[in-house]
């Protein structure tokens, strides 16, 4: 069995770290000895984060309901706090936010050191943020979630109250019930954020359309926490109206989430088309949507 | 070989996805492909920066991380996944140009396809696992025989031509798949013929008839004896130490005798070699020091009532302290059984103590003399002066390796210094193993290498490597051995 690996990249200012499925990128700024010491204590909570899940990941499988049996780990009391407010609404299992709740926990250990001036953890797109007062990030949003290209920016600072950005679409690594080639959802925290991605994405659908081939889950991998629900792997090309009725709904679901303050603001995209909620500003000065795939998120 | 339409378990991570035919694993790395788990990114590439758990190392350090800038690290191109050139004339699949503190130097990479190879494999364990040059099977089929034991462990050689291209079509692909498993340190089943059933897993402990072996024993009956005797004396009047192979008595014993331990008048079975050594007390078995003793008294022929006494205390234990247990003669002279008193009970948690972990160690070892030469050379002979003149170095996947002396390049290296699944195999059936030839430039070109052959590192398309961190228990396979010292 693999062990887990840390490496700098060639910037020789990121870290990365990698196990198994998780492989995430990190950069911590600040003082040289306090970016030292984030980046030590980053590498000494990794080396047992995937044992940890592994050890619960039955549970963590399984539909999450408002008295589920609570899970002991750090990362998977964090997916199950961050799916939960869904739990009642529809299916959704704590595996939802897994990436986002990794995401969290190492960047809690990440600051947990203190004197930062910001850092972030981004977990194969899924980015957990921190931002010291006066700091700020510039975000890229992708267009397509399996050949992402930057389809414009959104500028976060530190009063923004976002500590999360995650992206979920059919095309990606995980599965979606639904046909939206890319949510991105920014909340408190990167679990949050996560587990709202994947309800947008799963409700943007045209459900029993013929354009739309799904297959369920478990004929693709056999141990998905989605069962034998249809997931999409393949979606022809769609009339104008059809993609205004699949975002629209995207967009409703959105909405709700932000009244309900479980995030701030999403930005969905179907078939080239685009569709915002919230507070989300996107500057599409770089969009450039037959540009050859670049990189998946972008940092300033 | 796996159905190719079942899904598989990979244990890459613990995660250990089901993958079905033709898709990845969650993290999209490894996959199924027709029923074998493959690795997505083909390419090893030894990266110095990366370390498994614990700290970076950085750049032309060995000490902790400073927190500073880390420079691009050294990477050396290992042959796994390198694949390879058929027929071998032809220059191998890849010449890499390094510089090392100002010397070029270059790594010849290729996966050698081997007939003529094989496994020594030590396993930790004082039972008796089957006779010396009794045939080792797995799965029913001839892999190999049991060659002389050494101290504290029993030897097994596997493979070779002779089982891989001499036997039945089914020997030689069980032999292939079991020499397979063994290097790439998966668990095999192995029976040997009237002798035992043993698991055998590179770096695990021996499973020996279902039972994981713990320890090694902490020496043979009569060197226990010499360990401990003065930890003894004077808190029991004999101890008798049961070994298979020599069985030691305190009293008789070289080690008693200069204590002044007093004669007790014991008379054992077996075969006495020296005072206070014996052989052959029992037939050998799974049960007391390696002898198929459950009751330890059957050693003990009598007391002699001349110099044995009633109240007499007798200690008896296995070279492993697996097996206790404590005796007072009664006044015919009868050993009776009693509770291990608080003294022999520490004497035996003292021997578990001094006692190593039991283990399987697996080396492969195989000839690299042959064809596989003229991927490296126009000239074959100069590549076995140049290794044997400690000019080149050979490495397996960046692991050190030992060169037998005398003719051609026969090798062994542990398996468990590869980086994981680095072996693989053809249906010929031969072992593909990876093996990484090292030298200057300058002495590339005085041995007649493919010198137009020769790229840099950087040439590698990045999309095709896999950096792994290297083996911390091994030498970085650049750096230069002193030159005339032998590296393994």
């Amino acid at each position: 069995m693999q062990a887990p690996l840390s490496r700098f990249l060639a910037d020789q200012r990121r870290l990365h770290l990698s196990h198994g499925p998780i492989d995430l990128i990190i950069e911590a700024s600040g003082p040289v000895e306090a970016v030292r010491a984030a980046y030590q204590a980053a590498e000494r909570r990794f080396a047992t984060i995937l044992g940890e899940l592994c050890a619960e990941l039955t549970l963590l499988r399984a539909p999450a309901y408002t008295d589920m049996k609570r899970p002991t780990g750090a990362v998977a009391q964090r997916m199950v706090a961050a799916v939960l407010p869904y739990a009642a609404q529809c299916f959704i299992t704590p595996m939802a936010a897994v990436a986002g709740a990794v995401a969290d926990e190492m960047l809690s250990v990440l600051t947990g050191t203190g004197g930062l001036s910001r850092a972030y953890v981004n977990n194969g797109g899924d980015i957990a943020l921190f931002l010291a007062p006066g700091a700020r990030f510039e975000v890229g949003i992708v267009d397509r979630i399996e050949a992402p290209q930057i389809a414009g920016t959104a500028r976060i600072t530190s009063n923004s109250g976002i500590g999360g950005i995650a992206t979920s679409g059919w095309g990606g690594r995980s599965f979606s019930l639904g046909i939206a080639d890319a949510v991105t959802c920014l909340a408190t925290n990167a679990a949050a954020a996560d587990a709202a991605a994947t309800v947008v994405a799963n409700d943007i659908d045209l459900p029993g359309h013929p354009a739309i081939t799904r297959q369920a889950a478990v004929s693709l991998q056999p141990d998905s926490d989605l069962g034998h629900r249809p997931v999409t792997v393949a979606v022809e090309p769609l009339s104008d109206a059809e993609i205004t009725i699949a975002l629209e709904r995207g967009r409703l679901r959105a909405e709700r989430l932000i009244a309900d303050r479980l995030i701030a603001g999403a930005s969905m995209f179907l078939k080239g088309r685009n569709e915002i909620a919230g507070t989300v500003e996107l500057n599409r000065a770089h969009y450039m949507p037959s540009a050859e795939p670049r990189v998946l998120h972008h940092h300033g | 070989m796996s159905n190719p339409t079942e899904k598989i378990r990979c244990d890459a991570c613990p995660v250990l996805c089901y993958i079905k035919d033709g898709m990845t694993g969650a993290c999209d790395r490894y996959a199924n492909r027709a029923g074998e788990l493959v690795r997505v990114d083909p390419h090893i590439v030894l990266d110095r920066t990366l370390a498994h758990g614990g700290g970076v190392v950085p750049f032309g350090s060995r000490s902790e991380w400073d927190g500073g800038l880390v420079a691009e690290a050294p990477r050396f191109v290992t042959a796994i996944g390198a694949g390879t050139t058929y027929p071998d004339y032809k220059p191998a699949p890849f010449i890499i140009s390094t510089e090392l503190d100002g010397i070029d130097m270059v790594t010849v990479v290729t996966e050698g396809i081997f007939s003529y190879c094989g496994v020594k494999v030590k396993i930790d364990t004082d039972r008796h696992l089957g006779s010396e040059c009794a045939t080792v099977r797995a799965q029913g089929e001839p892999v190999g025989h049991v060659t002389t034991g050494e101290y504290g462990s029993q030897m097994l050689s596997l493979g070779g031509v002779n089982h891989l291209t001499h036997g039945a079509k089914k020997e030689g692909r069980i032999t292939c798949e079991t020499l397979l498993d063994l290097c790439n340190r998966k668990p095999v089943t192995l029976t040997i013929d009237g002798g035992a059933t043993v698991v055998v897993e590179a770096g695990k402990p021996p499973i020996v008839n279902g039972v994981p072996e713990e320890r090694m024993r902490v020496g043979c009956g009569s060197a226990t004896i010499g360990m401990f005797a003065r930890q003894w004396f004077g808190k029991v009047d004999e101890v008798i130490v049961v070994d298979d192979h020599i069985t030691g008595v305190l009293s008789e014993h070289q080690a008693g005798k200069v204590l002044g331990v007093r004669e007790t008048g014991i008379r054992m079975n077996g075969r006495r070699s020296t005072p206070g050594r014996y052989f052959s007390v029992a037939e050998p078995g799974a049960g007391w020091g390696g002898t198929n003793l459950t009751d330890p008294l059957a050693i003990i022929e009598s007391f002699d009532p001349k110099r044995a006494w009633p109240g007499l205390t007798l200690f008896m234990v296995s070279t492993t302290g697996e097996h206790a247990a404590y005796f007072e003669l009664d006044d015919e002279l009868k050993p009776i059984a009693k509770p291990l008193p608080s003294a022999m009970a520490d004497a035996v948690e003292r021997i578990r103590e001094n006692c190593e972990p039991a283990l399987c160690t697996v080396l492969f070892m195989a000839g690299a003399g042959g064809s596989l030469r003229a991927g490296v050379t126009e000239n074959p002979v100069r590549l076995t002066r140049s290794v044997k003149d400690m000019l080149t170095r050979v490495t397996c996947g960046g692991a050190p390796v030992y060169i037998w002396p005398g003719g051609g390049i026969t090798l062994m290296v542990d398996v468990t210094r590869l980086p994981e699944d680095a072996f693989g195999y053809v249906p010929t059936p031969a072992i593909v193993a990876p093996i990484e030839f090292t030298l200057t430039l300058a002495d590339y070109a005085t041995l007649g290498g493919h010198i137009s052959e020769v790229r840099p590192a950087a040439s590698l398309s990045p999309r095709d490597q896999q950096l792994v961190g290297p083996d911390e228990t091994n030498p970085w396979p650049l750096d230069p051995a002193p030159r005339g010292t032998k590296s393994l």
